[in-house]
Order: structure tokens, then C-alpha cells, then sequence
């Protein structure tokens, strides 16, 4: 292949990653942004939502858009139960203190990774696209799957900020953000809005998983990369700002596309690594995020 | 007539240092009552007190017949009780139009009130796309009074809603008060200095560590300057 189809089927390649990473990094972001809670489990409700698709998946017969489609709904809904518990029962009683709940997730990572080795075993299993369609390009044919997985990622993200913006959670979410004692003094339940935005978060995790894992498979160890791109993401873009995680995502997706296709996966990680410590150094607040107030 | 609200034996803490010891207080209805204390006295925890933003260890807080300590504390505001803070601290990223929305969110349905709170602060009526953190400081104070305003609140809280404000800002944020006082609104005015609020206020209570120590009306303090010296220093 020449150089120009090679580069096309890079990018290709790695704005698909940027779709995922940008789902799974928004719904850290948020988390941190809001609650100022590190979630340290953030990867396993990514790696819970990709088994749960691969249980509703099988449970269904008949053509495997149905599965899909159910473990699309199901998964995430599921996810995000685990995750009000967690809040309920584990983030609200240490009062959200930041410290501690780094702790509290670092629990909560193995007690999940544990469950579904016991009840989902090693082994990694497939889930079924819900359509085979290949676009064919000149140069080479690309799944047409994958370019719906790049779709929908915008759609939700459009989504996402449509609601931050322009509604009235969106305005409790953000008013939680910014001063959470004043937000109470005007009759914003903070409390729920805590609760809200741990779940969403989970979900927005899980919804990553359950679009990716057609091409890649279920895995009960797979929530470990996801998160420390994640971490890379919402370092580069800024904590909290919604802008920033999906630039941040682009860059890092579309640039560990092309450094691995080009040159090895590994060198891929090692930048995008170098380019979080630089960033750690020369703008802590990251490429988007406003500085501590 | 029947009191506003009724502050007793109110002991506050900050992890495990007391900063309220028993603190009582009556707000009347409809009057301007006004704490002076120096630095560190306990003015502004006594009102987060009362918002519920600070816990009490012990006492209560009676906004006629609701017990207010025993509420979370996003629901103090549905009971009527507004509060502006010191400093402002309005969300400051976002628009005039945004923070307004926030002193609504109480309310399903706010647009009467909102042009009712923007008739008394027209210059925010120009503003409303602008970015609150960009407006001037008078500004700001007045859009921190409308963001309150917009509860419709039977009691209000202001914490020194004069601090660092030029003269005519100060007579404009005064004037607010009197005409919400002359439509029944009882008022807590925190100040640091005794000539902030001898045009306004009713009565004034003296707080000294964390305790209500006097409380006089303000024709005594006309008449009889040193009460002031004594909790607050010369002025
Ligand atoms: N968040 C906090 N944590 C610990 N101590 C605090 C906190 N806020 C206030 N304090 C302490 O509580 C005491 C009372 O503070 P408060 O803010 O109520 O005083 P104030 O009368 O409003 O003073 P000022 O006139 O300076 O605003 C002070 O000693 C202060 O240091
Ligand atoms: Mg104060």
C-alpha cells in the first residue's frame, strides 16, 4: 500500500480509538470535575460493561443486531446501578473527601475485576457487530461498524454538551462544579447531583466498551489501558472541561494510531506518556482547564 | 408581632474547633437586623448557620415553624430563607442570565419574578449574555442580591454586601434594602463598620467571639457611640 492509503487507514484506525477514549475520559471527567472524586475504578466499569455485553449478546438468539442492540440498552443501565450503589454505600459515607475515595476506588477496582473473573472466568469471548458492512475504498475496505462506532461517539458527546449547556441539570451539574456550598444555598441537591454524575460517568464508560467490543473482545483484565489513557486524556485536555477531553482524545487517539502503524505500538504509549509529563510541568491545569480557583 | 426567625444556644464547629458558642438571636419580622463584630467573631458561620452550610452541633434555628437545623440544607432555601454571601461567590464562569437561572432553580416557573428582579437591577439587563466574572464589582454585588431576590425569600442574609464598593454603589445596595424591607422582608445585615448601617437597619447585635453579646436598637447607638468602641474597636 502507498504511503497515502496507509496514512488514511491510520487515521482511520485511530479516530476510532479517539471515539472510545473520549466516551470513557468524558465520564471521568466529569466525575473528577464535579465530585473532585479520582475514580481509580473507572476502567473496570469500562471492562464490566464490555462482559455485560457479551451476557445479553449470547442470552439472545437470532441475528446478532438484536444482542447488540439489547447489550447497548442493558449493559450501561446495569453499570450504572453498580455504580449508585458504590456511591451510596461507599463515596457519600466518606463525604466525597478526595483522598479517601482514591482509596475507596482502588477497592472497588478489585472487588469488580474480581467478581467477573469468578463469574465470567479468564477467558476472552467475542460479541457479534450488529452488521458485517464493509465500505470499500479504492485503496482498501474499512468495517462500516467501526465508522458507526466514530458516529455515535460524536452523537453522545454532542449529546453530552448539549445538556451541560443548555438544561437544567446541566446548570446543577455545573453550578456542583464550580461551588458546591453555594449551589445548596440556591436548592441544588447536591447530594443527587453527586449521585447523577457517578452513574452517567459509569455509564458513559460502559457505552464505550459495548461499542468497541465487537472489534476487540471481553476481557476481564481489558479495563486497565483504557484507564491510564484515560488518565492521559484528561491530564492533556484539563480536568473538568469538556472541550479539552475530546481534543485531548483526538490527539492521542489519532497520534497512537499513526505511531503504531508507522513505527511500534509501544513507541505509541511512551509519547503520549512523555507528552502527559510535559504537560504535568509546563500547564498543570492542562490544555483547556482554567486554573484552581 | 410574630418573630422572623429565632437563632438559640447555637454552638457551631470547624472540625474540632468551636467557633458559635450558644449563640442566640431574634430576627422581627420585617425589620433589618445588623451584626457587627470584628474579624473572626463568627458573623459569617452564624449566617452559613443558618443556611445549614455549617452544621450545628447543638440549638436550633426557627424560620417560624420549620426547624431549620433539622432540614439538608438545600431545602433552607425552599423555605424562604435567601442568602448572599461574602465575596459575592457567584459562578463566575458563567453568564448574568446563568446565575439568575440558579437563584430560579427553586421554582418551576420564574419569569414574572425574573423581570421583577431585573427592574431593580436594570444594568443586568444589559449583561445577561455577559460572563459574571467580567462584570464590575458593583455589578457583581447587584447580581448576587438578584440572584437571591429571585426566592422570593421571607428572610435574607446579606454578608457585607458593601465590602469594597465606591459610595454611590453603597447607597444603591442600602436603598435595595429599605424597599424590601418596606415589603415585609426580614433581613440580616452583616457589616464591619457601625456607618454602613445606622440609616438602615432597625437593630444591631454586637457578636465577640462567637457569642451574641448586646443587641440594641439603633437609636441607642445614636445616642450612645462607646457600645460600638467596645466589640468593634474604634471605627
Ligand atoms: N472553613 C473554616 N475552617 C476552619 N475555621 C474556619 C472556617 N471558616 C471560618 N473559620 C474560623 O471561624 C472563625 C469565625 O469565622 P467567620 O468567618 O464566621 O468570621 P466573621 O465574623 O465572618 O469574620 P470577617 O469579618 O473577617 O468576615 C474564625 O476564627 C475563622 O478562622
Ligand atoms: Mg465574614
Amino acid at each position: 500500500m502507498a504511503f497515502g492509503p496507509h496514512l488514511l487507514l491510520a487515521t482511520l484506525e485511530g479516530l476510532v480509538t479517539s471515539a472510545v477514549l473520549a466516551l470513557m475520559a468524558l465520564g471521568l471527567s466529569l466525575v473528577f470535575g464535579v465530585m473532585r472524586v479520582v475514580n481509580v475504578a473507572h476502567g473496570e466499569f469500562y471492562m464490566l460493561g464490555a462482559v455485560l455485553a457479551w451476557a445479553v449478546a449470547s442470552a439472545f438468539g437470532g441475528h446478532p443486531a438484536i444482542g447488540f442492540l439489547a447489550a447497548l440498552v442493558i449493559a450501561p443501565l446495569v453499570v450504572g446501578a453498580v455504580a449508585l450503589v458504590a456511591d451510596r454505600l461507599v463515596l457519600k459515607r466518606l463525604d466525597y473527601n478526595p483522598e479517601a475515595t482514591i482509596v475507596a476506588t482502588i477497592g472497588l477496582l478489585y472487588i469488580i475485576q474480581q467478581a467477573a473473573l469468578t463469574f465470567y472466568g479468564a477467558d476472552a469471548r467475542p460479541v457479534q457487530a450488529p452488521f458485517n458492512y464493509r465500505i470499500s475504498l479504492p485503496w482498501f475496505g474499512y468495517s462500516g461498524y467501526k465508522l458507526a462506532v466514530i458516529g455515535a461517539s460524536v452523537a453522545l458527546l454532542l449529546t453530552t454538551w448539549l445538556v451541560l449547556s443548555r438544561t437544567r441539570v446541566g446548570l446543577m451539574m455545573r453550578a456542583t462544579q464550580y461551588d458546591s456550598e453555594t449551589a445548596q444555598a440556591f436548592g441544588i441537591p447536591v447530594g443527587r447531583v453527586y449521585a447523577g454524575v457517578f452513574a452517567v460517568g459509569a455509564m458513559l464508560a460502559a457505552i464505550a466498551a459495548v461499542l468497541i467490543v465487537p472489534t476487540s473482545q471481553a476481557h476481564y483484565l481489558m479495563g486497565r489501558d483504557p484507564l491510564l489513557l484515560s488518565f492521559i486524556v484528561v491530564i492533556i485536555g484539563g480536568l473538568g472541561s469538556l472541550r479539552g477531553t475530546v481534543v485531548a482524545a483526538l490527539l492521542i487517539g489519532v497520534s497512537d494510531g499513526i505511531i503504531s502503524m508507522f513505527f511500534s505500538p509501544t513507541l505509541a504509549k511512551i509519547i503520549a506518556t512523555l507528552v502527559v509529563a510535559m504537560v504535568l510541568v509546563f500547564r498543570p491545569q492542562g490544555l483547556f482547564g482554567t486554573s484552581a480557583r | 408581632m410574630a418573630d422572623a426567625l429565632t437563632i438559640s444556644g447555637l454552638d457551631c464547629f470547624y472540625g474540632e474547633t468551636q467557633v458559635l458558642f450558644g449563640l442566640g438571636l431574634t430576627l422581627r419580622q420585617g425589620e433589618v437586623h445588623c451584626l457587627l463584630g470584628r474579624n473572626g467573631a463568627g458573623k459569617t458561620t452564624t449566617l452559613k448557620a443558618i443556611m445549614g452550610l455549617v452544621s450545628a452541633r447543638t440549638g436550633s434555628v426557627r424560620l417560624g415553624d420549620i426547624e431549620l437545623t433539622g432540614l439538608p440544607p438545600h431545602e433552607v432555601p425552599k423555605a424562604g430563607v435567601a442568602y448572599v454571601p461574602q465575596g459575592r461567590r457567584l459562578f463566575a464562569e458563567m453568564t448574568v442570565a446563568e446565575n439568575i437561572e440558579i437563584g430560579l432553580m427553586t421554582r418551576q416557573r420564574g419569569k414574572d419574578v425574573r423581570e421583577a428582579v431585573l427592574d431593580i437591577f436594570p444594568v443586568l439587563r444589559e449583561r445577561l449574555r455577559q460572563r459574571s466574572g467580567t462584570l464590575s464589582g458593583g455589578e457583581q454585588q447587584q447580581l448576587a442580591m438578584a440572584r437571591a431576590l429571585c426566592l422570593e425569600p421571607r428572610v435574607l442574609l446579606l454578608d457585607e454586601p458593601t465590602e469594597g464598593l465606591m459610595p454611590s454603589m453603597i447607597a444603591k445596595i442600602r436603598q435595595s434594602v429599605a424597599s424590601l424591607r418596606e415589603r415585609g422582608v426580614s433581613t440580616i445585615l452583616v457589616e464591619q463598620r457601625v456607618e454602613a448601617v445606622l440609616s438602615v437597619a432597625d437593630r444591631v447585635s454586637f457578636i465577640e467571639n462567637g457569642r451574641v453579646r448586646e443587641t440594641v436598637g439603633v437609636d441607642r447607638l445614636r445616642e450612645d457611640p462607646d457600645i460600638v468602641k467596645r466589640y468593634v474597636g474604634v471605627s
